[in-house]
């Protein structure tokens, strides 16, 4: 076994290195990327005129997927947070990973939000003003922050000199990612004006779902690694982990749950919840499949049947994890573009229409260079991903005897 | 005639500083006032209220709306404004509307207005709070605007601003008024036409509804107990639209 791995981490036989492979991967992610930053030129020459955004959906499908990646990247540093802080050493193992993944989503969320800015050129005046009356700025902070943390936390995970320090590193990467994901919920949390947001519970849920959608990622991106190494994960590994987010997408759902009877105890708030969950169209369906159904109870009875060992690997460790990042996806729309098509309350109880369509639900049907930009940041993701696992040792080292020991206690 | 040949044989006789020096003094001078003067000149047109003056905090200007003297069907102020601002007055949904007229119906009686809306110049504006580059800021008097030199568009202002009143310029620009700069990929709103009220102006808005007679509109300083806006709040009833935000507009509405 040992010396299938060896041969597998050191690519020692040129057949196993499975090159081509590897440059055919590296291609596909590169013309995402391209097709992404093509559509930045475009709309940076011609302007957001393009794009289906407009004056009522402000933030569209390319802040759908960035708010994603960030959120998900803060969540994939959960795994390396359980090992360090937590020290639990199956998840030690896997915190290199962890750490890589965090820093390869949030370069893609970032590069999405700054291309797709009206004044991408001026990011330079992003970096050198800031308003700390506005979360948005503190958001760039702890963005900035966060690559410095955890290269710092990768360094003492992967150097042997540094050793000693991941722990106490670990420990205020864990704090600063928490402080990130609170600051990325409150962006919204902290709108006044809108009945969909405005609420304090969107920091902690925002949290929460960080966790699902970072374990679901980095579930995915593990089985992957070690299919294509031909490596076969442990069960004791994979239980663990398909209970842990069996846990985290149950808490997002309960969060969903208190968030909108929370809502539905106001009557202000009737209206809003009525088109959320009953006639607001798409939202409504995308909510009720995407986020409920196929985000979430979906995984949950995949994650708890009790299956055959061969298509446990594939149910609990890609297809349930998969259904947590679509789900991921779709509450990230209802809760980005829905929120914003529902109409502003300015005179309640009254009807009110005007030439700058006040008082209807917004349209939005985003453009197909909302798609690539989006679809870009993803593939900044994937490539930096895919570079990194080929060039530095992020294949999760398990020490065989201990989880032996723990197959004999669970 | 006998001054230009005598210079003309003093210099062939030989060199003549002082003559050389005038010379060159007036040449300096021409150069350097052909360079700085159309910058002075655009200086002046651009600050017509003197730039060390700043806006004063003495003052806080607001206006008051009179709902129930808004003509029905009465365009002006929103003709008006764009005609100021040189906006183009297309109303689709990637247009810039800065001021705009909304019909207001109560679902309970059937009673209805007509009022314009338009960004209120919030004491505790929103969207001041949101800015992460501070481009969104509030004068000293009250007034608040967008700096066309920080914003980067990432329209966290537009998210924020219960009022719908800021829009975004989606497209290259042409035929802009030089007075009011404007950019594809900024957010922009109403000024409270910044220019004219720096000019002792009042906004065009105002100015074109009380030219078509209906009076609706009073602009002036909060502050001045004498300003015909602050004797006509002491005498009517007058609200905020979303006064549960606690955001002390500087815009107040009458009939509602």
């Amino acid at each position: 076994m040992s010396s299938e791995v060896m041969s597998n981490e050191y690519c020692t036989d040129r057949a196993q290195c499975r090159t081509r492979q590897f440059f055919v991967l590296l291609g596909l992610g590169g013309l995402v990327v391209l097709a992404g930053l093509f559509a930045f030129f475009t709309l940076e020459h011609h302007g957001h005129v393009l794009t289906g955004m407009n004056n009522q959906i402000v933030w569209g499908l390319p802040h759908v997927f960035a708010v994603f990646l960030i959120v998900a990247a803060s969540g994939a540093l959960n795994v390396a947070s359980i090992g360090s802080v937590f020290g639990k050493p199956m998840y030690k193992a896997r915190a290199p990973l962890s750490g890589m993944l965090a820093l390869a989503m949030l370069t893609g969320g970032l590069a999405i939000l700054v291309l797709d800015l009206g004044r991408p050129d001026r990011l330079i005046v992003a970096m050198t003003h800031y308003n700390f009356r506005s979360i948005f700025a503190w958001n760039m902070i702890f963005y900035n922050g966060f690559f410095a943390i955890v290269g710092l936390y990768l360094l003492t995970l992967m150097d042997r000199k540094l050793h000693g320090w991941s722990k106490p590193v670990g420990f205020v990467a864990f704090l600063w990612r928490i402080s990130l994901t609170t600051a990325t919920g409150s962006i919204f949390g902290f709108i006044v004006a809108r009945a969909g947001y405005n609420s304090a519970l969107m920091a902690p849920m925002f949290i929460i779902m960080s966790f699902a959608y970072g374990l679901a990622i980095f579930m995915v991106v593990q089985s992957s690694m070690y299919r294509w190494n031909g490596l076969r994960l442990d069960d004791v590994i994979r239980r663990r982990m398909k209970n842990l987010l069996a846990v985290f997408v149950a808490a997002s759902l309960y969060f969903t749950v208190v968030f909108h009877l929370t809502n539905l105890y106001f009557a202000k708030q009737w209206d809003y919840e009525r088109f959320i969950l009953l006639d607001g169209g798409i939202y409504t369906w995308v909510f009720w499949v995407g986020q409920v159904i196929l985000g979430g109870i979906i995984p949950i009875i995949l994650l708890f049947i009790p299956r055959s060992r061969d298509s446990q690997a594939f149910c609990f460790c890609f297809l349930a994890p998969s259904l947590v990042i679509l789900g991921g996806l779709a509450q990230m729309y209802v809760t980005i573009v829905g929120g914003q098509a529902y109409p502003l309350n300015m005179f309640p109880g009254h009807q009110v229409s005007s030439s700058f369509f006040d008082g209807v639900v917004a349209g939005y049907t985003p453009s197909v260079w909302e798609w690539m930009l989006g679809l870009g940041g993803i593939g900044i993701a994937f490539v930096a991903t895919v570079l990194a696992v080929r060039v530095f040792k992020f294949m999760p080292q398990d020490d065989f005897a201990e989880l032996q020991m723990r197959r004999s206690t669970d | 005639m006998s001054e230009p040949i005598k210079q003309q044989n003093q210099a062939d006789a030989g060199p003549n500083p002082s003559g050389e020096r005038r010379a060159f003094l007036k040449a300096g001078a021409a150069v350097t006032g052909a360079l700085v003067a159309p910058g002075v000149l655009l200086y002046g047109v651009a600050h017509s209220r003197a730039p060390e003056e700043g806006a004063s905090a003495n003052k806080r200007w607001g206006l008051l709306i009179d709902t129930s003297k808004c003509g029905d069907g009465c365009n002006d102020c929103v003709t008006a404004c764009n005609t100021e601002n040189g906006l183009n007055g297309k109303t689709g949904p990637q247009d810039n509307q800065w001021i705009r007229k909304l019909n207001v119906k109560d679902l309970r009686t059937g009673f209805v207005q007509n009022l314009p809306m338009m960004c209120q110049h919030c004491e505790h504006p929103p969207c001041v709070d949101v800015c992460p580059t501070g481009a969104s800021m509030k004068r000293a008097d009250g007034i608040v605007l967008v700096d066309r030199h920080t914003c980067i568009g990432c329209r966290y202002c537009m998210m924020a601003c219960p009022y719908k009143a800021r829009s975004f310029v989606h497209e290259p620009l042409t035929e802009q008024n030089p007075e009011v700069p404007r950019g594809k990929g900024c957010v922009e709103s109403c000024t409270f036409c910044v220019q004219r009220v720096d000019r002792d102006q009042q906004p065009a808005c105002v100015e074109a509804c009380n030219a078509k007679g209906h009076q609706a509109m009073i602009f002036g300083d909060l502050k001045d107990p004498e300003s015909a806006l602050s004797k006509a709040l002491k005498t009517v009833d007058s609200v905020e639209v979303r006064a549960d935000l606690g955001l002390n507009t500087g815009v107040r509405y009458q009939g509602i």
